[in-house]
């Protein structure tokens, strides 16, 4: 498997990042030709840019962070972004990054939910997979948030949730991020996941 | 909050008029491994052709470029699939334009076809949309359409778009469905109608004969909605030419059966992740006031942000622009019929209240009254505004790329007096290796004179509301 660094501002990939595997003729019941298959295995290199905060901090430190604007020109100020967005929507100003672990502790509320048993290829999540969209009521928050639920109990329309981190094995993207009904005990937490820090 | 500048909410105008001038679609399909995406793109442009009576190389005689709407690249794995088309259309040199704006991909791809006639850049475009969705494994596929959600807030979430599309459903079944056992019933009515009107169609692929009872049966994909709520995966290509007036009264000459028809795109846009939907005041269309929804969170709780979860603000916004351009008022009196974006039987519903055909909250009204069919069950009269009857993407097909202009062609076969001799062809059925059922029905909306067709992108980031009109029945005489 391959690894990859940046040094001198380039990705310096090591390693085997594809493997060759020759394709196979399709044929149909006939004996004719119809096509071929393609295999191929890649990996993409993936900059979070601006966004990087966010996932190191959701991943090594049990810690949420989200945007402000401060932009006292923009209509929007005081405005809060989770997902955590680089830029302000209204004024393109860059905004303020803040540590909101703690107001979210208190007020994260499901705002919609699916409990699904189906998922695409590459998935890694365990089923059924409890998919939960989180308001923060009674917050400068503008927005919503996508995730998925883990811990005991099922997810219901405002049912209020805490969100709970994988840093334990982190992958280093959303999944590293988590919400558990409120009430949850560490001990009920999926190995690898933690409460804030 | 989002706040809308007076220039932002200006009415699109047409430089000049545009009209549709012919239509033509392939047979859809689950799968063709034995046919390469540029063939049917092939069958569509012939039966376009068939239409006005012309061969195809007169036919290719009036285009002057193409617009090409293709969704995913990595279903075909081809990139620039778009030259690859224009190429085996034999439309080089011309210029040619891709468009991709994922299942709203062909209703955009004829807006760019309008905005090349009005504008003067062109008198006469093809609009070809396609999608071949049956090169990769299902899962496969789910993950590669989860790969237009955010991919670092969104697709890794089981990478399936389930995930990211059903919690809307779900908000709007609680909040406005009120997790009512007649509303779940109302949806599954839904997926009885697309289906069964897929039967009268030899070009759909999701023709079943089904009661309410199996689709409230059928597996659970995420609850409520169950399999039959959902639409297909298809491959297929679809097709349209669009030109100024000049060329449209060119071609009807040859063509006198064909009738130009008038055609506007209006289009919106919002988030790509349902997240960043900020709260917002209902933008009204002519037929709605703020006054009748100052109550809508006490009648309906849980509906205290718009459009939240629950609406679409991009197919809102499409109708604003569209209704602004063409003089609609109220299109349940306006229009004659609409083909919508049925990816699933709550979107379908979600989708009335958007573009005004129900207020916020009543969207279920529009199949319980029976307005929404061919022949409204409850009186044996004809429906008061027939929508899908094609069968929609729950019956007919979704190949993403050709949806918007399958819509779209379906909406203007009734306008030019068609959709029986499309639809009822023995040949046409024979063609494409299918019988013709011995119940079939002509779904002809007589007299039609006005239609629309809405074309959506996943979780509504981008709509276009199309209306085609015969331009002897126009409601707003002056300008474009």
């Amino acid at each position: 498997m391959g690894t990859v660094t940046v040094e001198k501002g380039r990705y310096v990939p090591k390693g085997a990042f594809h493997q060759i595997e020759a394709g196979t003729p399709i044929h149909d019941e006939s004996g004719t030709l119809c096509g071929v298959t393609k295999p191929r295995n890649m990996t993409y290199m993936h900059s979070y840019g601006g966004e990087a905060p966010f996932f190191q901090a959701v991943s090594e430190k049990a810690r949420l962070l989200a945007t402000r604007c401060d932009n006292p020109a923009c209509a929007g100020k005081g405005t809060m972004y989770l997902p955590f967005r680089v830029y302000c929507p209204d004024c393109l100003a860059k905004m303020t990054v803040v540590d909101v672990t703690d107001v979210v502790n208190k007020v994260a509320t499901i705002y919609t939910y699916i409990v699904t048993e189906r998922s695409g290829a590459f998935n890694t999540l365990e089923k059924p997979i409890r998919f939960v969209d989180v308001a923060f009521p009674g917050t400068a928050f503008g927005t919503l948030l996508k995730g998925y639920m883990v811990g005991p109990g099922q997810p219901a329309i405002g049912k209020r949730v805490v969100p709970v981190f994988r840093t334990g094995a982190p992958a280093y993207n959303i999944q590293d991020l988590a919400w558990a009904l409120e009430g949850t005990t560490a001990d009920q937490l999926p190995k690898g996941f933690t409460f804030s820090r | 909050m989002i706040r809308f500048s007076d220039r932002q909410l200006r009415i699109p105008k047409q430089s000049r008029p545009v009209y549709l001038v012919t239509a033509g679609m392939s047979q859809f399909g689950r799968a063709f491994p034995a046919r390469k995406t540029e063939e049917l793109c092939i069958d569509a442009f012939v039966m376009a052709a068939e239409m006005l009576g012309m061969s195809p190389a007169e036919l290719k005689t009036y285009i002057q470029m193409g617009l090409y709407g293709h969704f995913a690249d990595h279903f075909g794995d081809q990139l620039l699939g778009e030259a690859v088309i224009h190429d085996r259309l034999g439309l080089d040199p011309l210029p040619g334009l891709g468009v991709k704006t994922g299942g709203a991909t062909g209703g955009y791809t004829t807006l760019a076809a309008t905005m090349a006639i009005a504008s003067g850049q062109a008198d006469c475009v093809l609009a070809m949309g396609w999608e071949r969705m049956d090169e990769v494994p299902t899962d496969e596929g789910n993950f590669l359409i989860s790969c237009a959600a955010d991919k670092d807030w969104e697709t890794f979430l089981g990478q399936i778009y389930t995930g990211y599309y059903a919690p809307m459903a779900q908000r709007y079944w609680q909040v406005f469905g009120k997790r009512e056992p007649s509303f779940r019933e109302t949806l599954a009515r839904i997926a009885v109608k697309h289906r069964g009107y897929a039967r009268f169609n030899p070009f759909a692929h999701g023709a079943m004969k089904i009661t309410i009872d199996d689709v409230l049966k059928s597996p659970v994909v995420a609850d409520p909605l169950r399999a039959l709520d959902a639409c297909l995966m298809s491959v297929g290509a679809a097709c349209c030419v669009i030109c100024d007036e000049a060329t449209a009264n060119e071609i009807h000459k040859r063509a006198p059966h064909m009738k130009p028809l008038r055609i506007w795109v209006g289009a919106g846009t919002h988030t790509l992740r349902p997240a960043d939907r900020r709260d917002m005041d209902i933008p009204l269309l002519p037929n709605e006031t703020a006054e009748q929804y100052k109550d809508l969170e006490q009648r309906f709780p849980g509906a205290d942000r718009y459009p939240g979860f629950t609406g679409f603000l991009a197919a809102r916004m499409a109708a604003f622009y569209a209704y602004g351009m063409t003089g609609i008022k109220d299109p349940t009196v306006d229009l004659d019929l609409v083909e919508l974006h049925d990816a699933f039987t709550i979107s379908d519903v979600q989708t009335y209240e958007d573009v005004g055909i129900r207020p916020y909250g009543e969207g279920r009204t529009y199949v319980e009254s029976g307005d929404c069919y061919h022949t409204n069950p409850h009186t044996g009269l004809p429906g008061k505004l027939p929508s899908n009857l094609s069968g929609g993407l729950i019956g007919c097909m979704h190949a993403v790329g050709a949806t918007g202009i399958m819509q779209i062609d379906e909406v203007a076969m009734h306008l030019w007096n068609r959709h029986a001799e499309v639809h009822g062809a023995p040949a046409r059925w024979k063609a494409f290796g299918k019988e013709k059922p011995a119940d079939w029905t002509d779904l002809q909306v007589k007299g039609a004179k006005r239609g629309m067709a809405v074309s959506h992108a996943g979780v509504g980031s981008h709509v276009t509301a199309t209306i085609l009109m015969d331009p002897d029945a126009l409601l707003k005489k002056e300008g474009c």
